[in-house]
């Protein structure tokens, strides 16, 4: 399942997207990310299956244009910490 | 002051109803489902995966309250007590208040679900036009979410938009989308955020528009709102519309416009989408206990 998490406004979009198939729940992303706005809990789209997913805390969804932005490119591309993290490649961003 | 009587425009209709059919005694698994929504709260009662009884009505300040209230009338007269239901399974934005529930699950889970009970397995798009936030879900044959978007900052182009709307124009909502199919489309507001819109759309009756045509720019400005959403996660038929909205003709007939497509016609009121999803789970998490034990 692609999870997308966050907002669209007059200044862009803002989301983080989770393939939750690929997502092994290692929890790697947890920790590099430098803002916590990850965490890793049971699949919440799928309440029959038992396996953990990654997903965007509650807290972070309503701003993640500000959570993340410490990550934004600024001087040409860079990858963000929790893709760079990810072996399965589970995470992408709508910037 | 004596004719200055108020009325509530936006006041829409609640309902119940018992399924004459079944009898809850002749079932193995009773299940209910409630959503607390920001604007309406759903209860549903399943007996073996079908409907029994539901009761949907209007949330108060109080998400326990709201959620007993609705589940109490859900009940009244049909004799089932209220322990006698096996697994009760909360959603919606207030789930995690519902007293008598053993889970909570989240409304995109419980949409896709219910509106794969509602409208058939081929159902592949599912739009949840709610009273405060509007989500777009994909979902395969058996109603699993395999992909979502909602925007979680903004409230525009929802239920409660059209409520205070309602309340402006002084037209009911229950006519509102009726009245907003006018011959010649006008221009949508350029804001789809209420305060914004209820501004600008003052100022339009003010240069002389009728509320009819008020009402077209606004379903308009709606529709486009929610499309946008929709294209970012891509639309494959069949297409669905639940939540409240989808008992607008105005904004439903605009959003089949934009995408080029219909949605099928609910048989049952598509605001129940949520708890009927959620009793569903509520059955098949029985179902997954009793295989293990």
């Amino acid at each position: 399942m692609k999870a997308n998490y966050g907002y669209k406004d007059g200044s862009g979009e803002y989301y983080i997207t989770i393939e939750t198939e690929l997502c092994n729940g290692c929890a790697k992303c947890v920790e590099a990310c430098p803002e916590n706005v990850l965490e890793v809990v049971e699949n919440e789209m799928d309440p029959l299956a038992e396996d953990l997913v990654a997903r965007v805390s509650d807290e972070h969804r309503k701003k993640i244009k500000y959570s993340c932005a410490p990550c934004k490119p600024t001087m040409g591309p860079i990858e963000l910490p929790c893709v760079q993290i990810c072996e399965p490649s589970a995470i992408t961003h709508s910037w | 002051m004596a004719n200055s009587e108020s009325k509530e425009y936006w006041r829409w209709t609640e309902s119940r109803w018992t399924n004459p059919d079944l009898d809850w005694k002749n079932g193995d698994i009773i299940s209910a489902g409630v959503d607390v929504g920001s604007v309406s709260t759903q209860s549903v009662v399943m007996v073996d995966g079908e409907i029994f009884c539901y009761a949907n009505m209007r949330t108060g300040s109080d998400s326990p309250d709201s959620a007993n209230n609705s589940m109490n009338w859900a009940l009244d007269g049909t004799g089932l007590p209220l322990d006698k239901i096996e697994y009760a399974v909360g959603t919606g934005y207030g789930r995690v208040n519902v007293p008598f529930a053993k889970r909570a699950l989240t409304e995109i889970a419980c949409h896709a679900r219910g509106a794969n009970f509602m409208y058939g397995p081929s159902i592949r798009t599912v739009l949840d036009m709610g009273g405060q936030d509007c989500k777009a879900i994909r979902c395969d044959n058996r109603g699993k979410v395999t992909a979502f978007l909602m925007n979680d900052k903004c409230a525009a182009g929802t239920g409660r938009g059209m409520e205070v709307f309602a309340d402006l124009l002084q037209i009911h909502i229950n006519d509102v989308g009726q009245m907003s199919l006018v011959d010649e489309e006008p221009e949508p507001v350029s804001s789809t955020c209420v305060v914004f819109a209820k501004s600008e759309a003052v100022a339009l009756l003010r240069k002389g528009w009728t509320k009819e045509t008020v009402l077209a720019a606004y379903c308009g400005a709606m529709a486009h709102r929610v499309v946008t959403l929709l294209e970012r996660l891509g639309v494959e038929n069949d297409f669905a519309i639940t939540g409240g909205i989808a008992k607008n003709i105005g904004v439903v007939s605009r959003i089949e416009e934009e995408l080029k497509i219909t949605a099928p016609e609910p048989s049952i009121d598509p605001q129940l989408a949520g708890a009927i999803g959620g009793a569903l789970f509520g059955k098949a998490l029985v179902e997954k206990a009793k295989k293990k034990a």
